[in-house]
Formats: C-alpha cells, structure tokens, sequence
C-alpha cells in the first residue's frame, strides 16, 4: 500500500516549510520511523519520518523548495505498486524532476498546487492534529480592521495571492459584486480572506484607498520604475560576483518578515546611528583637492562619502540587496542613489558601480547629473536601479535625521553636517570635526547585526581612508 | 517545567473556557482549566442544555392534544414536570462528564477551586484541599455570568425565582409571572405554560423579544396569545409583595393603566451579569468597563498575557459567542492572529415558535440608511411544515438592494435554530441572495423556504 509523504506541522505555528534536503533518494529502501528529510520550519530544521515503509518512489519537491503543511512532497511504495494515481493527483510536482538547482523558483507555487489537489485526501492521522489546526490558518492571517495596520488593498505587491496560477481569481461572490459596480478591479485586490480570497472588505478597503492615489513612502520612490533599468553599455560587472543573485528566503526570515510587516508597514524600518571622525577625511579630501585644482577639478566630502559607503557595501553584500518576498535580491554591483533636491520635490540620481570609479569621476558624475536633476532633464535610467541611498542634508547644518527608504532598496544613509565637537581622546578633552549618519533598514533584509557591522567597516574606512585600499 | 506552570491557564470551564482550554492542548500547550463548579458552566449545567431538554418535553406535552389529528388516539395524558427536570438534569450531568472525559484526552488539567488572579502571570486557587499557585504567560478569564436580580424583587428560591432555580423544577405551579420578555423568559414561559401553569409574561419595552426583528417579536407574542399566556408589552413593574401564599405584582400597562396581578411564583429573567468580583481584577490591573471586563478586538484586557472570553467580556452572552472567542484567544496566542467575526453571531430563542435571526433587523438596516429588499416566505406555504403539522411562522430575508448581500435573517418557525445555520454560512462566504437561490434545496424540506424568502427578496417567489 503506498504512503503519500507529506509536508507536517513541524512547529506548531509552521504553515509551510522548506525541504532542506533528502537524506534518502528515490528508489532508496525506506522502512517506518526513518528520517525521510529535514525541513526548515518557521523555528528550526526538523526531521521528516516515513510514515510508511517500502521504496521511496518519487520526491516530488525540491531541495530548497517550499510546500504548505499537508501537501503531498513524495511517495513511499512497494517496487511494483502503480502509483500513477497519487502522481495524477499531484499533477503540479509530479512530473517535474527533482534535482534542480536549489534557487530555482516556483517550487513553492507547484507544491502549493500539489495541496489544493491533495486537500481532501489529506492525511489527517499522518499529519496529526496540528495540521488539521493549521488549516484554517493557511494563506494570509486575516488581520482585522482596528487592531494592527492593515495594508492598503490597492497594492501591487501581493495582488498575485487571490489569483490563482490558472488566472482563476478568489473572491466571495458578493466582492465580485461590489467590484464590477464599483468598477474595481479584483485583480489589483489584496484578498484578506482564507488563502487570499477577496472578500466585501477588501474591495472597500480599495475603494477607500483609490480617490488618493497611492502615497509611496518617500517622494522619490514614485520615480523608482519597478523594471530593472538597462546598465550602460560601457560597464561591465565584474567576473567575480552575478550581477543579480536570488538567495531563496528561508522560513525564519519569512516568519520575521511576516511578523515585522504587521507590526509596522510595508517596509519594516528600523534606525541605526553612528558618529565618525571626520578629521582624516577632511584632510584626504583637501589633499586631493590640492592634486585636482591643476585640472580645474575639485571633490566634496559627500563624493568621498559615496566611495566609502560604495565601498563598504563591497564588503557587505547583505546590504546591498533588495526584498521581493520569496527572495532577497543581491546585487552584485553597487549603484548609489544621491538624493538631490529639486524645485518641487527631490530626485536620486544613481551612481553606477560607485565601487569601481575614483572620487574625482564620482564628484564629475554627481556635479553633471545634479545639475541636469535640477533642470529636470534627467533619463529615467538616470534616476532608477540604485541599490543604495545616501541622503546628506549636511549643507543645511541639520546635526542628524533619519530617511526613508525607496524601495525596493533595503537601506539609506542619512548624513548629517560635519561639526567641531568636544570628545574624549586618549583621556584628554579634544575638539573634532565629526559627523553624524543614521542608517534606515529594512528589517526584513538586514537585521541590527548586520546594519552594524555595515557601519563599522563605513567608519573605518571614514575614519582611516587608506583602509579603503586594504 | 514545574508542575504549577502552564504556557495557558483558564479561568472557569463553561462553553467559552473548556473549548479554549482544549483548543489550546491541541496546538500543544499545556493547559489548566480553574472551576470550582461543574465543568461545563452554566451552558451545560442551567442553561442551554437542561432547558432545552425540558423544552423537548414542553414540545410534547404540547403536542399530545395533537395526536388524534394524526391518527394516534391517546386516551389519558397526566403531566410531570418534576419527571421532565429529572431528565433535563440526567443530560446536563452526562454533558458535564462529556467534558471531564475530553480534559482527560486532551491532557487538560482541572484544577478545583476558586481561581484569582495573583500578580504578574499567577492564579492563586482556592479548593477543598487547600491553596495552590498556578504560573502563565497567558490567563484567560472565561468565569461567565450569574442571573441579574431586581432591586424590588430579590429571588429566593421559594416565591421568586431565576433561571437557576426554575430549571429544575419539582412541579408545574398553577400560575407564573414571567419578568422579561427575553429569550430566557420567553424559553421558560413556554415550558411552564407547556405544563399547565397560567403563564404571564411582562416586558417592560415595548415588545417581547426586543433584539429580535419586530415581525419575530410580534409572531411569538401572537402564538403565546392564542395558547392561552397573557402576554403584557410595555408594561412596568411598579411593586412587588411576596407573601407566603403567593406574590402580588403591581404591574403599569402601555395606557397607564395599573393592574395587581397574583401568582403563585414569580421568575425574574431580566438578564444575566457578568462574574468579576472576586477574581482578582483589581490586584491585576485589569480594567472594568459598564460591567464587563474591557477588552479589544483580540480580546485583551489591560493587563499584559490577560485576555477575557465570553459573558464576562462582551455581549452578546451567547455560549457560541464565547466557544469562539476562545478559540480565537488561544490561536492568537499560538501565534494565528484570529478574530471573531462579531457581525455574524447567530442568536436563538428555542420557544415555540422557535425564533432564529443573524446580521440586520429590517429596522436597524434602515436606520443605516441602506437600500433594503425584504423577502418573507411563510411555513403554511411549505411542504415539508404543513406534513409536520408545524406551518406557523416564516423565513424573512433582509436584502441590499444594490449588491444583494444578505444583511439579514429572521426565522420564527420549526427547526428555525437549525435553519438559520444557512444563513450564517452564507453571510460568512459573502453569498448574495442570488447565490442562496440558486444552490439545489432538496424537496420537501423546511430549508426551501431559506430559498424562496431569498427569492422573495428577489422579488419572484415561486411558491406564494
């Protein structure tokens, strides 16, 4: 008799996992009790048991691929038994192979296929009480209005969870109702009901979000265009790094991101505050100016404050990246936003591949593409594809503040002006120049951690330039 | 972990804290349920339970007379009262066990006593074998509600009764007063009046019934009428004088009028209120509002890891209301925000004509200003009612006239509290009335009347 293997409720809040890894292949001999896989729950790595014992017939998810509780990952069964009905069933996984490298995406979205297939076969004695428990917690928490922040209805970003990957739309028959007199439309509508289905709310909640067209979170980010914008031809990446690495999301960050997201917003911000020296850099910059005025050419210290963070962020890739719910985007180059204020607003113009370009074609760029920011003369590729920002309200002798975060970048400095201050040096009472810089992260990519470690490298390499060489 | 130490700790075992209790122990967290009654609570104890069962008998000590008409001569019928409270009370001790037995399954530990709340995450418990401290992240209170009293009529167990003391009954009286028009009232008035007792009803608003639509509330008052209750709405009681033979009740009538009525006892049934003193409350910081223990819509008190479930929390004071709340409580805990759908709570009164509504009056949808369409299709024009002998009664659609959502369902009529079940899960899946319609009801039955009100909303009844 074949045995479905099935996603369990590894944790009593885990409503999917991810399979880390077989420990047994297919066609390998399985008997009851042995540890078939492990799987990353919200918590922790956990053990998968065979239910039943025979051949491990067919694995029918992934390593590093992703299936709510209850769905069917594999089948257990004699050499000869015919278990083309179970595959049949599971239509989505099943003919797919199963060795595939770990990144490639849609694995969770064809096990999440596999489930609706296998829903009413489940196996509630093989998955226990806890799966039976989880369903109705399946698909996104339905979070009532009054009691945490709820997500404006009309946003793009998660529109894709009421419809189905057949086009079929999940909607409560009188949402569709008030969407077609309502003239919404439900596939721009964040469903809020079991498994993302639309209900009434979620259609009003649109319509009450549409009258004011969607506020971005920063003036900025409504000119960040959501495609990757073209490189120019004249820059190449370096052979060392992808220019675009897809690391797959894992449980625990889901968890954190889900949690974090309803505590506080779209984008979970935190802060995180840092006072440097500016002496050496203040003196880097007057001794490279000193070598440039022969050119006609001179660098501020937000252009070396471009190189260092350009350059730090080569050190800490986990800065450098991107949110996109199931992956966290890596960037293997750095390209860094400027923001720059313009008549009516302001603009980031993007230095690209800030890393690899010397301070004096930094200052070069950022001059030109200012200038031309102010005359609203920028291309759009110009303006998008950073994946950093620096924001530097120095000039208006502002101490510190904090920025908001354009999406989808994970992070933006904050600067504040260089000023003399008391400090204590060597236990004497010393007058410096220093500078105050407040990183906002988006905690779903970078942790406190992570955030300062980022800060400790910029600071040394602010505080000591010739680190930058090391 | 220590064995006074619990991840959930509830307060009282009625149908707001067992369910939440073994809610709890099913998502693996280890659980103490406090009572120091039955478990159960006054749902399976003195409410829901033991009423109903003696309702099951008003229905055929009412019924009885009937039988001739269905070919079945019954030449001498004596009624026992007494006999009908025995068995009402033989059900609620089997519910009661019913419960001890899923406690034992679920590993759920009931711990006998008064529970109190004792500082941050402690329940100290007062039984028969002395006092015990209980440790948890989170307590849950659930310690339900008691009978109200009037303030001019205290209930004594002898002349005037509440709800407690009229469910198990040694006998019928010969006449009874019944304080309030309420679902409570209007169950036992039946009951009584089922036995033989002259039953008077007397509401001080201005309709029996009065949460219920008013087409409900005047159907019921109608039926009573006819068996022979006299049924007084508006009507305030002025003065009560309990004597040894009986009670005399100063009752002022709509016109003003005062009337002195005599009864042999007098049932008080004017609400319940909330459990909250002696628990601790005040020693927590948990905050009081109007009665009830104040709470958000995730049902958190004003003190941290404290949440509050049931009667003691938040009308309604349904049994439904409060098992669901638990639920929700206990899966919040574990980490599923869950919220109770408060605008899709079904209420019952299991009187005859049994009377079941969920979402808008046709009054209070108007008053909201919508656009309402109102379906009613009768019993005496269903199949399946007029076989059963039981056509009284009606199916009431409350419809938007734009969208066609279901804002409302009344049923006064047989099988009204399993009918209703309908409506409340297609208000929950967002049906409109079309979909009501539509869907297959198999023939004869009652729930093609659910259909055809839907249809009469729609404006095209088939049968009427």
């Amino acid at each position: 008799m074949a045995t479905k293997v099935h996603m369990e409720a590894l944790s009593p809040t885990m409503e999917e996992g991810q399979l880390v890894r077989w420990l047994k292949g297919e066609g390998d001999q399985v008997e009851e009790g042995d540890i078939l896989a492990e799987v990353e729950t919200d918590k922790a790595t956990m053990e998968l048991v065979a239910r039943g014992s025979g051949l491990l017939r067919k694995q029918l998810l992934k390593e590093g691929g992703t299936a709510p509780v209850g769905a069917v990952i594999g089948v257990i069964a004699g050499p000869d038994e015919d278990i083309a009905a179970i595959l049949k069933e599971a239509p989505a996984g099943a003919g797919e192979p199963t060795h595939a490298p770990p990144a490639e995406r849609k694995v969770g979205a064809a096990a999440a296929g596999v489930a609706a297939a296998d829903k009413t076969e489940q196996d509630r004695a093989a998955t226990g009480v806890q799966a039976a428990a989880e369903a109705p917690a399946r698909g996104p928490t339905p979070v009532p209005p009054g009691i945490e922040p709820r997500r404006a209805a009309g946003g793009g970003v998660e529109a894709a969870r009421a419809v189905e990957p057949d086009g079929r739309v999940k909607a409560s028959p009188l949402a569709r109702r008030l969407a077609a007199e309502t003239g919404v439309e439900l596939r721009r509508v964040q469903g809020t009901g079991p498994g993302g289905r639309i209900t009434k709310r979620d259609i009003e909640a649109a319509l009450a979000a549409a009258p004011a067209p969607a506020a971005p979170a920063a003036p900025a980010a409504a000119l960040v265009a959501a495609a990757p914008p073209p490189y120019r031809p004249e820059l190449r990446p370096t052979a060392a790094m992808p220019e675009l690495e897809e690391v797959p999301v894992s449980q625990m960050r889901k968890t954190i991101a889900k949690r974090l997201v309803t505590s506080i917003g779209p984008v979970p911000t935190f802060y995180l505050t840092i006072e440097v020296d500016a002496g050496r850099i203040v003196e880097a910059r007057e001794r490279v100016n000193e070598r440039l005025a022969g050119r006609g050419e001179k660098t501020s210290i937000n252009d070396f404050l471009i190189k260092a963070v350009a350059e730090a962020l080569r050190r800490h890739p986990e800065v450098n990246s991107a949110w996109g719910e199931n992956v966290i985007r890596r960037h293997g180059r750095v390209h860094i936003g400027v923001a720059v204020a313009v008549e009516d607003g302001l603009i980031t113009p993007v230095v690209r591949d800030a890393d690899r370009k010397g301070v004096a074609q930094i200052a070069r760029e950022v001059r030109e593409l200012a200038g031309r920011a102010r005359e609203k003369k920028l291309a759009p590729d110009e303006y998008t594809g950073a994946t950093f920002s620096i924001s530097n309200l120095g000039m208006f002798g502002i101490e510190e503040f904090t920025a908001i975060i354009n999406p989808p970048e994970a992070a933006i400095l904050a600067v504040g002006q260089v000023e003399e201050k008391p400090v204590v040096a060597d236990g004497q009472v010393v007058v410096r120049p220093r500078m105050r810089m407040t990183m906002s992260c988006d905690h779903r990519v970078v942790d406190g951690a992570t955030g300062a470690r980022f800060l400790q490298t910029l600071r040394d390499f602010l505080e000591e330039p010739t680190m930058m060489l090391a | 972990m220590a064995a006074n130490t619990f991840d959930v700790v509830v307060l009282g075992a009625g149908p707001g804290g067992y369910v939440a209790a073994i809610r709890a122990a099913q998502l693996g967290l280890k659980v103490a349920c406090v009572e120091a009654d039955k478990l159960g609570g006054v749902c399976n104890n003195l409410g829901c339970i033991p009423t109903k069962a003696l309702l099951e008998s008003a229905m055929y000590a009412r019924r009885v007379h009937e039988l001739g008409d269905f070919g079945i001569r019954v030449s001498e019928v004596s009624l026992d009262l007494g006999a009908a409270g025995k068995r009402a009370k033989k059900v609620a001790d089997q519910g009661a066990k019913g419960v001890a037995f899923l406690f034992k399954k679920n590993n759920v530990e009931w711990v006998k006593g008064w529970g109190r709340l004792a500082g941050k995450g402690k329940v100290s418990v007062k039984g028969s074998d002395g006092e015990r401290t209980l440790e948890a992240k989170n307590i849950i209170l659930a310690t339900g509600s008691r009978p109200k009293d009037l303030p001019i009529l205290k209930a004594d167990g002898d002349r005037v009764w509440n709800s407690d003391h009229a469910v198990f009954p040694a006998g019928a009286p010969a006449s009874l007063a019944v304080i309030g028009g309420g679902a409570v009232g209007m169950e036992f008035a039946d009951v009584y009046a089922s036995f033989g007792t002259k039953v008077t009803v007397i509401e001080a608003l201005e309709r029996v019934l009065p949460l219920e639509d008013k087409d409900a509330s005047a159907a019921v008052a109608k039926s009573y009428r006819k068996r022979g209750m006299d049924v007084l709405e508006g009507a305030r009681l002025e003065k009560a004088d309990v004597g040894k033979a009986g009670v005399k009740l100063v009752v002022k009538a709509k016109d003003g009028k005062t009337n002195t009525i005599e009864v042999e006892r007098v049932l008080v049934a004017v609400g319940r209120a909330p459990i909250i003193e002696d628990i601790g409350l005040e020693s927590a910081g948990v905050r009081v509002d109007k009665g009830f223990i104040a709470v958000d819509a995730q049902l958190r008190t004003s003190a941290p890891g404290i949440f509050a479930i049931g009667d003691v929390a938040r009308p309604p004071l349904l049994a439904h209301k409060a098992s669901h709340e638990g639920i929700a409580v206990v899966e919040t805990i574990a980490g599923h925000a869950h919220v109770v759908d408060t605008n899709n709570i079904p209420n019952v009164t299991y009187c005859h004509p049994e009377v079941a509504s969920v979402g808008l009056t046709e009054d209070a949808a108007r008053a909201q200003g919508l656009e309402v369409e109102i379906g009613v299709f009768p019993f005496s024009a269903n199949g399946r009612a007029r076989t059963a002998g039981e056509s009284e009664g009606f199916v009431k659609v409350v419809r938007d006239r734009r969208y066609s959502e279901l804002l409302g369902a009344h049923i006064v009529g047989p099988h009204a509290s399993e009918l209703i079940a309908e409506f409340v899960l297609g208000r929950h899946l967002e049906s409109t009335a079309e979909e009501l319609e539509r869907a297959m009801h198999p023939h004869p039955t009652l729930s093609e009347a659910v259909a055809e009100a839907a249809l009469a909303a729609l404006g095209r009844a088939i049968h009427i």
